[in-house]
């Protein structure tokens, strides 16, 4: 498949990262050649040069024979005009811009029909959605959601103290008193499939599919308090803190956002008049003090500089801060990041990577393709959900009659009138369950299909 | 310095090698040559039992590979190739000093076509085949065809682009397509297809079908081992010019071909440098057409002799119809001028390349209208695109280092006590991949002569030559070698 990424910025090179190993023919539009450059001897694509909202260079790089074009400048109108042009040129094509003003938002739907878009993606809009999902169910760092909200896989560090500590896996069911499955260990920065002899420990991550009923029931036993959030504290106020600001005050949670321009803080102040603005420096200590942090539910770091971000949740960790939330705009150093009490992180600009890669994966295999694939335990392993369709081989056999892969785990099965199963070696799959498979990243599974030997 | 990946990807390249040995192997058992069949052999089990050594002690490689082990890799693989591929020479005692093995094989794989025999015809067939085959696979470069067939994980990640841009020559190399695989690909299949057109004229011109290849991989690679001591002067005025015509299409940039088949004719037309290249040839022809007639009998033939001789130098093969060493002296200034600037970029050819020497021309006239209009801002542009500034530097320093590489190597290859003229063409005909130089060393003559310092000289010179420098001059250059 042939795809053009217009904007070799953060989301662009780390797509062309993605989807390169994938071994897609991969295009990159910027108008930057020292960028580009970079990109070119990184990774296995073609440059080209130029403005992508031009048709000279969208030409040059060949829109007429290409199946998709990603548009992910930094300028919300040069996407959609390069995927207006793009349509134009080759009505074909599937494109994918990044919207993310907040002021086009409310004109999404309309533009996807005028522009001829296939898919918008807002990163900051996704971001405060995840955050809002994670402050509305506290005790998780992260949490993802598969078959239409039947099943979870949940990430949960282990506290010095907690229960799980020092436990085999084959015992867990004994204290924990619910079915759940540990999919994968994250442990000094390396991804574990654990077996059934595996022992946990202290600060180990670990990523467990449940159904949510068994969620609360985990949370009940590991005797994680879970206390609905009142007051949350924003730091920065940028899109993505009006995005979840906007949320929150939906469903009654008083917030409180901390930004230091002025000007911003009276736009905000305008388009939300629930919300408590304040003017002042959020990495000033004395501003945080006095504004209540130790008081709050909830903290949420928003502003634009990953240092800052860094440093205000740590101090929320100090004055006791139930949860925190730290958004990360640079990945790189996600292994010293995840050392720190800095609570969940969240990269709006991995999760918009992640939404794209998977619409492209869908566009590859139409039938019996992943319906949604999320990335756990920093990237090194997917969770990826698909429907049992026609197509897909061994359906009633039992699991352990099957050659499944390596590295692959069959973490749930959900079906229609039953519930949702974690599945041991004596169940089976049937057409129109849901599956979701754990694998790691490394070996790319596009159908139900791969992963039989 | 990621060394274990380097012995890996070597091991491959080695892998390659072996494989290539096989066909030469059954043209000696065929023509029951003895000492070739034990030569061929015994080199292919030691390149093999290396190529598995090297595997296993690199199994467990990291994956970090950047742009320092990439350059690195390229000259190291040249040099252990050049290495192996002598062996067949030097076991079956066809070439029996070790030194003037290699120089042949390296004249071989850079596509220089200089040798150190006298007597070519009374090689044994195996080796003459393995001889001329090691232009064709140096022609297109090894690493390109190891892109080409390499399956997985390598060809994916960026570093590749400096091999490839290490091996194919010119300012500035980009891809044909978006995956490196697919551009190898691309590269080696109109090779085939031209080398095989080749093969197809030439024998329908009554070559007998080993003539035919031999020639044909010669063409192919601009290389310009005969395998007649007379080179290509006893064939037809057929086959010689089905010659001039082939040595000529493999010293175009082989991305005009690519224009061709994706049918964007006009940009091929539209081509400075081929258009360049295609001028120089045909006044160069021309004027010596009109400089050496009188010495052939009849215009034809003085036409004949001119365009094959030019085609040859030009697109550095090196055969010869005739001893240009006789011709009058512009007719010889006119052939050193085309030695020094070499075939297109992107092309199996050595030299300075056309498109290096238009960025010349073209930022030297700006900088004479600079003077004359300091305020005016310009740029250089190649085919109505821009020049970036950055490659204008590179080959303003490109032009430095390749002058200052042909004095420091003739005073080097001066300790001989040939005359000016031989050293100097000598250094240039290997430094740019031509093969024959002028004097001493011309046409009719050969590099035995040298003594081994020279001939060691002469080959690093061959190899700086086709991996345009860098790749071996970083070899000696400590901060290469140097822990991360």
């Amino acid at each position: 498949m042939k795809i053009i990424i217009a904007g070799d910025g953060k989301v662009g090179s780390t797509l062309a990262k993605q989807l390169s190993a994938e071994g897609y023919d991969l295009t990159l539009i910027d108008a930057k050649a020292k960028v580009l450059e970079l990109s070119e001897e990184r990774y296995d694509v073609m440059a080209v040069q130029g403005n992508c909202a031009t048709m000279e260079t969208l030409d040059n790089a060949k829109v007429k024979e290409s199946d998709l074009l990603i548009a992910v400048t930094n300028a919300d109108e040069i996407n959609l005009l390069c995927c207006l042009l793009a349509h134009g040129m080759n009505p074909k094509i599937h494109t994918i811009a990044r919207v993310r003003n907040p002021e086009y938002t409310k004109q999404v739907y309309e533009m996807r029909g005028l522009f001829g878009i296939s898919m918008m993606i807002n990163p900051e809009g996704s971001a405060a959605l995840e955050i809002e999902r994670l402050i509305k169910y506290p005790g998780f760092l992260k949490r993802d959601t598969f078959a239409k909200g039947r099943v979870e896989i949940v990430e949960l560090r282990i506290e010095s103290g907690s229960k799980l500590c020092n436990l085999a896996l084959n015992d867990l069911e004994g204290v924990i008193k619910c079915s759940v499955l540990i999919c994968a260990v994250l442990r000094d920065g390396k991804a574990i499939a654990p077996n059934g002899f595996f022992t946990l420990k202290e600060n180990d991550r670990i990523f467990v599919t449940a159904s949510p009923q068994n969620l609360t029931i985990l949370l009940k036993n590991l005797g994680i308090i879970t206390h609905k959030a009142k007051q949350v504290m924003i730091c920065g106020g940028g899109r993505a803190s009006y995005y979840l600001a906007k949320a929150l005050i939906g469903s009654g949670i008083a917030v409180k956002i901390i930004e230091n321009d002025k000007e911003r803080c009276v736009q905000i102040a305008t388009l939300l008049p629930e919300a408590d603005i304040i003017y002042g420096d959020a990495s000033n200590e004395f501003v945080l003090e006095s504004e209540g942090i130790a008081k709050c539910d909830a903290l949420v770091t928003l502003t634009g500089v990953d240092e800052m971000n860094t440093m205000i949740s740590l101090y929320g960790n100090s004055c006791g801060v139930p949860q925190i939330i730290t958004k990360i705009g640079r990945m790189e150093n996600s292994t010293l990041l995840n050392s720190l009490p800095i609570g969940s992180i969240i990269s709006p600009k991995s999760l918009c990577s992640n939404a794209i890669v998977r619409y492209v994966r869908a566009l590859r295999n139409q039938t019996g393709a992943a319906r949604a694939i999320h990335y756990i335990a920093d990237g090194q392993a997917e969770a990826i959900e698909f429907l049992v369709d026609e197509g897909t081989m061994h359906c009633g056999e039992p699991l352990k009659q099957l050659h499944i892969k390596k590295n692959v785990l069959v973490a749930s099965i959900t079906s229609g009138f039953r519930q949702t199963i974690i599945p041991n070696g004596d169940s089976v799959f049937e057409k129109g369950n849901i599956v979701l498979i754990v694998t790691s990243a490394k070996q790319v599974i596009y159908s139900l299909n791969d992963i039989f030997e | 310095m990621n060394y274990k990946m380097m012995g890996k990807f070597i091991s491959k390249i080695l892998l390659v090698e072996a494989v290539f040995m096989l066909p030469a192997l059954l043209i000696s058992v065929f023509h029951n040559e003895t000492k070739s069949v034990a030569g061929f052999v015994w080199s292919i089990l030691i390149t093999l039992l290396l190529a598995g050594i090297l595997m296993v002690l690199c199994s467990h490689s990291s994956k970090s590979f950047y742009a320092r082990e990439g350059l690195v890799c390229v000259g190291m693989s040249w040099i252990v190739m050049s290495l192996l591929g002598s062996l067949p020479f030097f076991i079956s005692g066809e070439i029996p000093d070790f030194m003037d093995a290699l120089f042949e094989t390296v004249s071989g794989f850079t596509t220089t076509g200089a040798t150190i025999l006298g007597e070519v015809e009374a090689m044994s067939r195996g080796c003459l085949y393995w001889r001329s085959f090691t232009h064709w696979l140096g022609g297109m470069g090894v690493l390109v065809f190891v892109l080409a067939i390499a399956s997985g994980g390598d060809s994916k990640s960026g570093f590749t682009m400096h091999l490839l841009r290490a091996e194919s020559p010119g300012p500035k190399v980009g891809k044909l397509v978006p995956k490196m695989k697919t551009t190898a690909e691309i590269l080696y299949a109109i090779y085939i297809l031209l080398t095989v057109l080749d093969i197809f004229f030439l024998l329908l011109g009554k070559m007998p079908l080993f003539d035919a290849v031999c020639t044909a991989f010669g063409t192919a690679g601009t290389g310009g081992f005969g395998i007649k001591n007379d080179s290509i002067a006893g064939y037809s005025p057929y086959l010689q010019n089905v010659c001039t015509i082939f040595m000529l299409l493999f010293g175009v940039n082989f991305s005009c071909y690519y224009m061709l088949l994706i049918r964007q004719f006009r940009s091929v037309w539209k081509d400075e440098e081929l258009r360049f290249y295609l001028g120089a040839v045909l006044a160069s022809i021309l004027v010596i057409a009109c400089n050496i007639r009188g010495l052939y009998a009849t215009l034809e033939e003085t036409v004949r002799h001119a365009a094959f001789q030019v085609a040859s130098i030009v697109t550095t093969t090196g055969f010869a119809t005739t001893d240009f060493d006789l011709w009058p002296s512009l007719s010889k200034m006119i052939l050193l001028a085309l030695m020094l600037v070499g075939a297109s970029a992107g092309s199996t050819g050595g030299g300075f390349k056309f498109a290096r020497l238009l960025l010349i021309f073209k930022s030297i006239r700006r900088n004479i209208r600079q003077v004359l209009q300091p305020q005016k801002i310009q740029v250089v542009r190649v085919n109505g695109q821009p020049v970036d500034e950055k490659i204008l530097e590179n080959t303003n320093a490109y032009l430095a280092i390749y002058v200052i590489i042909i004095v420091v190597s003739c005073i080097l290859v001066a300790v001989d006590g040939f005359s000016m003229m031989t050293n100097l063409s000598a250094v240039i005909a290997c430094f740019n991949n031509i093969g024959p130089g002028f004097e001493a060393v011309g046409a009719t003559c050969s590099f035995a002569g040298f003594g081994y310092f020279s001939k060691l000289v002469l080959i690093i010179d061959m190899l700086a030559g086709r991996l345009e420098i860098f790749p071996i001059l970083i070899l000696f250059s400590g901060a290469a070698w140097r822990h991360r």
